[in-house]
């Protein structure tokens, strides 16, 4: 199993009446909430974090977008990437990754993540997300009833300016480009592998089952809720007569480890709060413009992931929060041991083989965040790794630099791998 | 109410649905956000006098699928062709909200096909001083609030027929919202300020006085740009949906324009 270590990039300093005062954490986000001199402060430590845990044993670190939101400040994670990807030299980069319908042109997106796939000496994981109706439609303005569309265009216009061999005219629906030429190009051939962050929606099944692409189930409410969508995911693979490799399927899970359980209650109870009853404050007006949960989705009745953080969140205003974060599993907390065991059986159920972790959340102080970091890499990584190794192989990672280079460019600053020689 | 006569027409699109009811003179109509999933009040006082003829509009009940249409332009077109072939042609049209944008441009691009035009609160301009509510983004239950001075008895209207099927009707709510989107979003402005001063039909636009999605003050800003002559009837105790809150007040306002 590969075992990567995912940073939202909380903003810490939103206040305890938040939830009172303020409509939403995103698009009506309040900018005077916004000190500049904290944001120097996050950013800084929050790449000191991802590089660290890229040092620790996790295999690879992992950034994404959101827009107008305070629990995520990585409006561009293409520029977080570009400086880890420099400043790492085997982790895996994993862009989770760029909402291709926000780019006019697309061709932006494919020149930085090949500029990304260049710098990091092929280390890097391209995730297309279609993104939240808040990211997209609301503080982005795109058009919900084609935001879809745009979006699967969006993908095959990138793949294709990795593909080819010399400049081609791209006549798509909403994209019309004479000369597409992405230069520079990816190292990875014949391009980096692909994820798709999503939720519970059909068509992201279909597509990942259908083009070998990575599934990667993005929940704020653990693996009791991941479960539904990937073996939605799983479903799919099965109705396609797809092999189900473990690989090609991913999920996010928030983790604290100590040294016992009630010891981890006291130092995660805090941070956990502050995500689940601040930073998950969003108001449900934003949750479902008309088009972005498709007809396809409304008849298949899966609830959005979306919807259900602004009902999750209404519902604990109403109930003036509490603990059930730990209880219900959203965030996996106890001795190394006991994380270790539930990991490795959640894993198995869903039968995933990318763990995407958030050692880090809501206001975690850059001391606990180190203890939770090095305690995982120290005491639960060695337990949880070796599974699906002997059976499974990952088609869905960096390959890295080549083999067999010319002198000169072995000595690069970077390996994947066996790939420097 | 008594029954109203279904028909289906073969237009680009597909097949569209028409809604037809009444004697004598013909009179077209655009319905709003939701479309008209069904036979309304207004509608029935209307075909007291005349003869009502309700085309679908893509995407909308009754409608074909509105996936093909790409801009604006495929919009306008589609709506032209529906009114077509409702037979509607040089009849007079009245349009509601988004279906309101859709007659006003309409009227503009083929002013010989519009005897008078009536516009219910239409979408289509934008005064960054007095700007257009998002009717999108409402919580479940609060968009009928925002839309009619009647939420209560709106939401009975769109709630699923006692015979209906709840989840295909959840589907063309869908499907309508989604068509609403394509034509409106992000904030109503589909800049019908270019072309509505070919707007020659003689005009009256009816408002609701306590429209919280358009401002009543629009209504001025409609007919000082509209070239035919205009009328403006701001309606009482109506919302934006002027033609659900006062169906008798807003069909006696038409009556008298249209009989002028």
């Amino acid at each position: 199993m590969k075992v990567l270590w995912f940073h939202l990039m909380p903003y810490q300093d939103l206040p305890e009446d938040f939830k009172d005062k303020h409509n939403s954490v995103w698009v009506d986000i309040d900018p005077a909430l916004f000190d500049p001199l904290r944001g120097h402060e996050h950013y800084h430590e929050y790449m000191d974090q991802l590089e660290y845990a890229a040092t620790a044993g996790f295999d690879g670190i992992c950034v994404n977008e959101h827009h107008s939101n305070a629990y995520g400040l990585m409006p561009s994670p293409n520029l977080i990437a570009s400086t880890l990807a420099r400043n790492t030299r085997e982790s895996a980069i994993c862009v989770l990754g760029n909402s291709v319908a926000l780019y006019n042109p697309p061709t932006r997106v494919a020149e930085e993540m090949a500029m990304l796939d260049c710098i990091s000496g092929g280390r890097l994981i391209a995730g297309f997300p279609v993104g939240t109706p808040m990211d997209t439609c609301y503080a982005y303005g795109q058009n919900p009833s084609n935001l879809r569309e745009r979006y699967y265009e969006g993908i095959d216009f990138v793949l294709q300016a990795w593909h080819a061999d010399k400049p081609f005219a791209f006549n798509g629906r909403y994209n019309q480009q004479r000369y597409v030429n992405c230069w520079p190009r990816p190292i990875q051939k014949p391009n980096p592998p692909v994820w798709i962050p999503g939720g519970g929606s059909v068509e992201t099944w279909q597509m990942c089952a259908q083009r070998s692409f990575v599934y990667a189930n993005l929940s704020y409410f653990g693996h009791q809720a991941s479960m539904t969508h990937i073996k939605g995911f799983w479903g799919e693979m099965q109705r396609l007569g797809k092999q189900p490799n473990p690989y090609q399927a991913a999920f996010l899970q928030f983790v604290g480890v100590a040294e016992t359980r009630a010891e981890a209650e006291k130092l995660y109870g805090g941070p956990a709060d502050y995500f689940y009853n601040r930073c998950l404050h969003t108001d449900p007006s934003y949750a479902n413009p008309p088009g972005y949960t498709s007809e396809a989705t409304v008849r298949a009745r899966v609830t959005s992931q979306v919807l259900r953080a602004a009902e999750e969140s209404r519902k604990a205003t109403r109930s003036g929060g509490g603990a059930k974060f730990f209880d219900e599993g959203h965030v996996v907390i106890g001795s190394p041991d006991e994380v270790a065991e539930k990991l490795l059986s959640v894993c198995k159920e869903m039968h995933v083989g990318h763990l995407l972790l958030l050692l880090q959340f809501g206001n975690m102080s850059r001391d606990l965040t180190r203890y939770n970091t090095d305690l995982f890499a120290q005491k639960v990584l060695p337990q949880i790794r070796h599974l699906y190794e002997d059976e499974w192989e990952d088609h869905w990672w960096p390959t890295g630099m080549p083999k067999n280079l010319p002198k000169t460019q072995t000595q690069s600053r970077t390996t994947v791998g066996a790939a420097a020689e | 109410m008594s029954s109203y006569k279904e028909r289906f027409v073969e237009t680009p699109l597909g097949q569209t649905r028409i809604w037809e009811k009444g004697r004598g003179r013909k009179v077209g109509y655009f319905g709003g956000l939701y479309g008209v999933p069904q036979w309304t009040p207004f509608l029935e006082k209307l075909s007291e006098t005349r003869r009502v003829i309700v085309p679908s509009l893509p995407g909308f009940p009754g409608g074909p699928s509105s996936e093909p249409l790409d801009g604006l332009l495929d919009w306008i077109i589609a709506a032209h062709d529906a009114f077509v072939a409702a037979g509607l042609e040089r009849a007079d049209l009245i349009g509601a909200s988004v279906g309101g944008a859709l007659a006003a441009e309409c009227a503009a691009l083929w002013p010989d096909t519009v005897r008078k035009l009536v516009l219910i609160a239409p979408f289509g301009l934008y005064d960054q001083n007095e700007p257009v509510a998002d009717v999108f983004a409402q919580r479940p239950g609060q968009a009928a609030a925002l839309v009619s001075q009647k939420p209560t008895e709106l939401a009975s209207y769109l709630s699923v027929p006692k015979d209906g099927d709840a989840g295909e009707w959840e589907v063309q709510a869908l499907r309508a919202s989604i068509a609403s989107a394509a034509v409106i979003w992000p904030l109503g402005n589909t800049r019908l300020i270019k072309r509505i001063p070919r707007i020659g039909a003689p005009t009256l636009l009816v408002w609701g006085e306590n429209d919280r999605v358009i401002p009543a003050s629009y209504a001025k800003r409609f007919a000082d740009a509209i070239t035919g002559k205009t009328r403006v009837r701001l309606v009482k105790k109506a919302g934006h949906m002027a033609d659900f809150d006062d169906p008798k007040g807003v069909v006696r306002s038409i009556d008298s324009f249209l009989a002028a």
